[in-house]
């Protein structure tokens, strides 16, 4: 089984720790991560994390992680942005914010960074649209870890509830570390015993953190492709090709 | 199990304690009672440990473990290396492991 971590949020001004980040990755298991790059990231500096991962044997999914200020704002950045990263992620801080996210079939992830219950918009509305659009529920590890007592207990109740009804519309769940620190990584064996906490049984956690991404990752690829057309169509040969034979 | 802390070492009785702490956080007196925890063995060098619980408990005790943050007052993490049933097992896989490792 080949693991994912689509949040990998490593520095990318401090390249030491950016290399260590990735090293523990590797290290811990993970055969792809998913690094959030701003929108104005150069070339060069994908390029040189690039070959930072495939020197641990790493598999680098550049991932835009929006946090737009209003629904036509996301709509503009998607517009400009979408095509450039292999995988787009809004973070949600407003239901009007969840519920455009949810709906648009070029968003990938939808994420809610707050642990506090009232501001965390995800509930049927959004789950229903975002099973239509294909729209993943990404849950980071890094926030279950980083909250105690009363925080944490009211987080893993909504979390609980956040994961049923994601299941109940269809909508795939992907866990992801959301580490900002090594010490914050775990085994994904490790990832998947935790997620039994807010109700994720072990062989969904797993798939969870494995074939679901790998599914969203693929499925991105694949539009990218030059060959790509539209959903179900893609070409095959080549009116040059043709002649030359 | 491995433990990595970055700050310097961390000795048996903190190990010990913060992975007790944490199954009580998560899951109460009872879960506690439930567990059956005991630290077999540490090894404050390498930072290797042998964790005995109860097999009905497990998945219990290993999300407690993945959630420890802290040992003591500093920043840690502990990774569940591999489980078995029997502690003589174990230790005979760790052996295997660490010897193809080197």
């Amino acid at each position: 089984m080949k693991f994912s971590d689509l949040h990998l949020r490593v520095p990318l001004n401090d390249w030491e720790k950016t290399r260590r980040m990735i090293a523990k990755s590797f290290e811990l298991g993970y055969s792809r991560v998913g690094v959030p790059l701003p929108p104005s990231t150069k070339q060069e500096i994908i390029d040189r994390l690039r070959r930072v991962c495939e020197e641990f044997g790493v598999d680098l999914v550049t991932r835009l992680e929006l946090l737009p200020r209003s629904s036509s704002e996301l709509l503009g950045s998607l517009r400009r942005f979408r095509r450039q990263f292999e995988v787009v992620s809004v973070l949600c801080v407003s239901k009007p914010l969840a519920r455009q996210a949810a709906k648009d079939r070029r968003v990938d992830l939808l994420s809610f960074p707050a642990v506090e219950p009232r501001k965390r918009f995800f509930d049927w509305a959004e789950a229903e649209l975002a099973s239509r659009s294909k729209a993943a529920f990404e849950i980071d590890l890094a926030q279950v870890l980083s909250v105690e007592g009363f925080s944490r207990i009211i987080f893993l109740s909504r979390l609980r509830k956040e994961v049923v009804t994601a299941k109940s519309y269809g909508v795939p769940v992907v866990l992801s570390s959301g580490a900002a620190d090594p010490l914050l990584l775990r085994k994904p064996q490790d990832y998947a015993s935790l997620a039994l906490l807010f109700g994720i049984e072990a062989p969904y956690a797993l798939e969870a953190l494995s074939t679901i991404p790998a599914g969203v990752v693929e499925r991105n690829r694949l539009k990218q492709d030059a060959d790509y057309v539209a959903p179900g169509i893609r070409i095959v040969r080549r009116k040059g090709s043709l002649e030359n034979r | 199990m491995k433990v990595e802390c970055e700050e310097g070492g961390v000795d048996q009785r903190a190990v010990s304690d913060a992975v007790w702490n944490s199954v009580l956080r998560l899951f109460g007196e009872v879960g506690c009672s439930q567990a059956g925890l005991y630290l077999v063995h540490f090894d404050e060098e390498e930072k290797y440990g042998v964790l005995r619980c109860s097999h009905k408990a497990l998945p219990m005790v290993k999300a407690a473990i993945a959630s420890v943050t802290k040992i003591g007052n500093k920043p840690a993490a502990i990774h569940v290396l591999r489980v078995s049933g029997s502690i003589k097992t174990l230790r005979r896989k760790v052996d295997v492991q660490t010897l193809r490792a080197s």
